[in-house]
């Protein structure tokens, strides 16, 4: 490793001769190379995505606690989501999943407007996801399927015993983790336009395109955890 | 060779004081308020973590005021009734937990020292550094506000039903938890990548102080455990809200269930406790023993070892709550095992001080009596841990005393002791000595008055968190609530001396103690940089053999 | 940077492909939730591995990982590792808890004191 001093007090950016451009504007005066700074906002945005699948995690946890608690309810309960619509929301997040990392080649790749539009098609893909899901939601509304005390469907097979309502239990976890779920779609669909008006403006290239990668791992998340949550509620009968 | 920065550097000791340092290179609090400086979010957390103890301290004398005697009278009246009692020990546990004890060394001094010890200019992401202070102190008004909304009484655990069903500011508090978790998240992350990306040249990891191992362990439990704590509050409050069924048994949740969430964190929580704690004794032990450590790979292994086992012995903590017998014997088996990684740093600083050159300036004595009430704390873990005398000792004071001799007797006391090491390197003076010498000796009687005493009283069969209790306790309590007067006495002095030691002009040398890790290359305080010139490891650490060659 | 990018074209095939695979799973996926594998854990059984081969494709392949640092991945695995930690040790709690009594409870057993009889007449 190199140990040429760098001299801080008359260079405190300590850019020194690093061979990758010191002049870039997004150069933090901490790293010693870009290089690095990008290795190390790659391990923090992975660490971030850690907790994540812990928290949601612990959502999953719950839902199969109470799963094997009120097997034939959950059961049950199960078959008022309509599978084609689960399945559609699938592929349509596993295109957007595409079209963001093809986003990421074209910023890498010096590709300003592939950038733009696969980055608008990625938002496009995700505001159909959530239009799939406020159609599944006000289904729900509809039929009383609501969590916790404000469930009101009528014609369950079994009956509520000391108050333990089961479908009320199911439908508590599906409005959790599917509105969790969206609240994050919601906070991607922000990241990914606040990228696309930084990419369009010519600002990511093959030497800087550090927040389309971290953006992509971020909604590569998004669509890791619906890979899950869509055969538990949907699939499973 | 050129001119790289090491301890044989011999212009090392000569350097002119520089005029600018971290403290005053900029001025004004907007300067503070938006500083990304490492050194200055250290000092911010340092002033915010100190006076959470201070609140929590408060409560925790009129929990011990109101045990004085078995009817409560003060001055003929009692000034306390049970509900208020029950929010006092609960704000005393969640302020001290939550608010001091879990960001008080990383946030404070690892932030500080950190960096400096690995020859870095900053943390890996200055500006979350800044925003964990800023969820901390926005966890810090919701809980004040929860205080004032009613409060809190069921414990600073939250057990369910209880709490999914009371009609207090649980909501407020659950809320403050969550933000303070994310506070923790993004401290731990950004140290992870620091030590991960930002050494210096020339130090590779078994070359970085056992404070960075330590405080890296420390860090994988915050990022891995916190988030669970997070969705327990979000479930908790939802249950409270929503009903949605999950920990209320009236509606066909499982209370047990809230109990694996929250010690599933709560667990390894305390290993974020008790790590930066042996991280900085692993600092202090070596400098005032004027010898290298004994055995640094087995306390760097055992740092990430307890960080690693400290999550699979949770259910511990709930041998008599209604698990299953299968994973109470899994559970305490595991426990056991968890003491081994502790044990051997315990006997590896006892090596290292062996045949060691030893001074007792105050950080020597702090990290002493860790060492001995750390053992206590620990050992009676183990009492704890075996099934036959759990069964007895849980849910006394047994426990009590037990943690409050692993939180308070060990982290405390190495906070206490890491402030005082620093001090100078902070702040750029030196306390004065002798006080310094009073406050331990008076902290260190008054905490076993107060805890020792408290193994008594549980093992005779007095439950925890019991406002009334039998008239034959009452000698043990009013002996403990004695102690409690001279260990917030001797806390007093020792915030009043580091206090009065700012009024003293900046003189403190650039390395007071001979320390041989990175910090101390630095002026005192530092330079708003760190360092003038990039430092260069040149030696193992904890090297204390002279630098200098004698001619024959 | 470290990704300089040789082959544009050949990393863009390889989305593809992968985009491909996980149309296809998807569909097995769906197809394999209307055939009865036995019995209902049998079913999760199934849906959770094409799930989980589903997830890897998106780490390994859409996340970089395959060709990125070990860290990254060590940290990845380290979130699923302890998730996996929390699920397994619960459930070693609520799968083992069918015994309400203790293991060495004698159930008392009152035999009935016979009626007494009349007395006998002398």
């Amino acid at each position: 490793m190199s140990t040429s001093p760098v001299d801080l007090q008359h260079d405190p950016h300590g850019h020194g001769d690093d061979g990758h451009g010191h002049d870039d504007p997004h150069h933090q005066h901490h790293f010693t190379t870009m290089e690095q700074q990008f290795d190390t906002s790659k391990i923090g945005m992975w660490l971030f995505l850690a907790t994540e699948v812990l928290l949601f995690g612990g959502l999953f946890v719950g839902f199969g606690m109470m799963q094997a608690r009120f097997p034939e309810q959950f059961k049950e309960a199960h078959e008022h989501l309509q599978r084609p619509l689960g399945a559609l929301n699938t592929v349509v997040l596993l295109i957007s999943s595409w079209t963001m990392v093809m986003g990421v080649l074209s910023a890498r790749t010096n590709q300003r407007k592939k950038l733009v539009i696969y980055l608008l098609i990625t938002i496009l893909c995700a505001c159909i996801f959530l239009g799939v899901k406020y159609f599944e939601y006000s289904h729900k509304y509809e039929e009383g399927l609501l969590p916790g005390h404000y469930y009101s469907h009528h014609g369950d097979k079994i009956p509520t015993v000391n108050g333990a309502n089961g479908y009320a239990t199911f439908f508590s976890f599906y409005f959790m983790m599917t509105g969790l779920h969206g609240i994050h779609i919601l906070v991607g669909i922000v990241l990914l336009a606040w990228i696309a008006v930084r990419g369009n403006r010519g600002e990511f290239n093959s030497s800087y395109y550090t927040p389309v990668d971290l953006v992509g791992l971020y909604w590569h998340l998004v669509d890791l955890i619906w890979i899950y949550l869509f055969p538990l509620y949907y699939l499973i009968s | 060779m050129a001119q790289a920065l090491t301890h044989s550097d011999p212009h090392i000791g000569d350097r002119p004081r520089p005029a600018k340092n971290y403290l005053n290179a900029t001025t004004g609090i907007w300067s503070w308020m938006t500083t990304v400086d490492h050194k200055r979010i250290g000092v911010m957390y340092l002033v915010a973590v100190t006076s959470a103890f201070f609140v929590g301290g408060m409560f925790a004398l009129l929990v011990r005021l109101t045990l004085l005697t078995p009817s409560h009278k003060l001055f003929g009246k009692v000034l306390i009734d049970a509900d208020t009692y029950n929010r006092l020990f609960t704000l005393h546990g969640a302020i001290m937990v939550f608010l001091f004890i879990i960001p008080s060394v990383p946030g404070s001094l690892a932030n500080f020292v950190l960096p400096l010890m690995l020859g870095a200019k900053d943390v890996a992401f200055p500006r979350l550094n800044l925003a964990s202070f800023y969820l901390w102190c926005t966890g810090a008004v919701l809980a004040v506000t929860s205080m004032i909304f009613g409060a809190v009484d069921t414990g600073w655990t939250f057990y369910t039903p209880y709490s999914t069903t009371t009609q207090n500011a649980v909501g407020l508090m659950t809320m403050a938890v969550f933000i303070l978790g994310f506070s923790s998240i993004f401290t731990g992350l950004n140290f992870i990548a620091t030590v991960h990306k930002l050494r210096a040249p020339g130090m590779g990891w078994f070359d970085m102080p056992l404070f960075v191992w330590g405080t890296y362990a420390t860090a994988i439990i915050q990022v891995l455990a916190t988030p669970v704590l997070g969705i327990t509050m979000v479930l908790l409050a939802l249950e409270r809200v929503f009903n949605i069924g999950i920990f209320d048994p009236k509606i066909g949740g499982d209370p047990v269930l809230f109990q694996h969430f929250f010690w599933f964190y709560s667990h390894p929580a305390v290993y974020i406790m008790i790590l930066p704690g042996m991280a900085i004794i692993s600092e202090i032990i070596p400098t005032f023993s004027r010898k290298t450590i004994f055995g640094y790979k087995a306390i760097a292994y055992s740092s990430v070892a307890l960080a690693l086992l400290g999550f699979l012995v949770w259910g511990h903590h709930m041998f008599v709550a209604g698990q299953s017998e299968l994973a109470t014997v899994v559970f305490s088996a595991l426990t056991f095992l968890v003491a081994i990684p502790s044990g051997v740093k315990l006997f590896n600083w006892l090596a290292t001080m062996y045949k060691g050159n030893i001074s007792l300036e105050t950080p020597m004595l702090y990290a002493i009596s860790f060492i001995l009430l750390f053992a206590i704390g620990g050992l009676t873990g183990i009492f704890l841990g075996a099934l036959s005398t759990d069964i007895h000792l849980t849910d006394t004071y047994f426990v009590v005393a037990h943690f409050h001799y692993v939180m308070m007797g060990g982290t405390v006391i190495a906070f206490i002791g890491g402030v005082h090491y620093w001090w100078p390197k902070i702040t750029g003076r030196m306390y004065s000595e002798k006080w310094g010498r009073v406050g331990c000796s008076l902290v260190f009687i008054g905490f076993n008055m107060t805890f020792l005493t408290q193994f008594f009283l549980g093992s005779k069969g007095m439950p925890r968190r019991y406002y009334n209790y039998l008239e034959q306790y009452q000698p043990l309590h009013a002996f403990s609530t004695f102690g409690s007067w001279v260990l917030g006495m001797g806390l007093f002095i020792t915030a009043a001396y580091l206090f009065a030691s700012l009024r003293k002009p900046m003189d403190a040398p650039d390395n007071p103690w001979g320390g041989t890790t990175m910090e101390w290359l630095t002026s005192s305080p530092p330079i708003e940089h760190n360092f003038e010139e990039q430092p260069v490891l040149e030696h193992e650490p904890y090297d204390y053999r002279p630098k200098v060659k004698k001619h024959a | 940077m470290s990704e300089h990018t040789q082959n544009p074209k050949a990393e863009a095939a390889v989305y593809l492909k992968t985009l491909i695979a996980l149309l296809v799973l998807t569909a097995i996926t769906v197809g394999a939730s209307y055939i009865h594998f036995g019995s209902g854990a049998a079913n999760v059984v199934v849906a959770l591995t094409i799930a989980t081969i589903k997830a890897t494709l998106v780490a390994l392949f859409f996340m970089h990982l395959l060709h990125d640092k070990p860290v990254n991945a060590i940290i990845a695995a380290a979130g699923f590792i302890f998730l996996g930690l929390f699920l397994m040790f619960t459930l070693l709690d609520f799968d083992t808890r069918d015994n309400l009594q203790p293991f060495n409870m004698h159930p008392q057993v009152t035999t009935p004191t016979p009626a007494p009889t009349a007395p006998e007449h002398r």
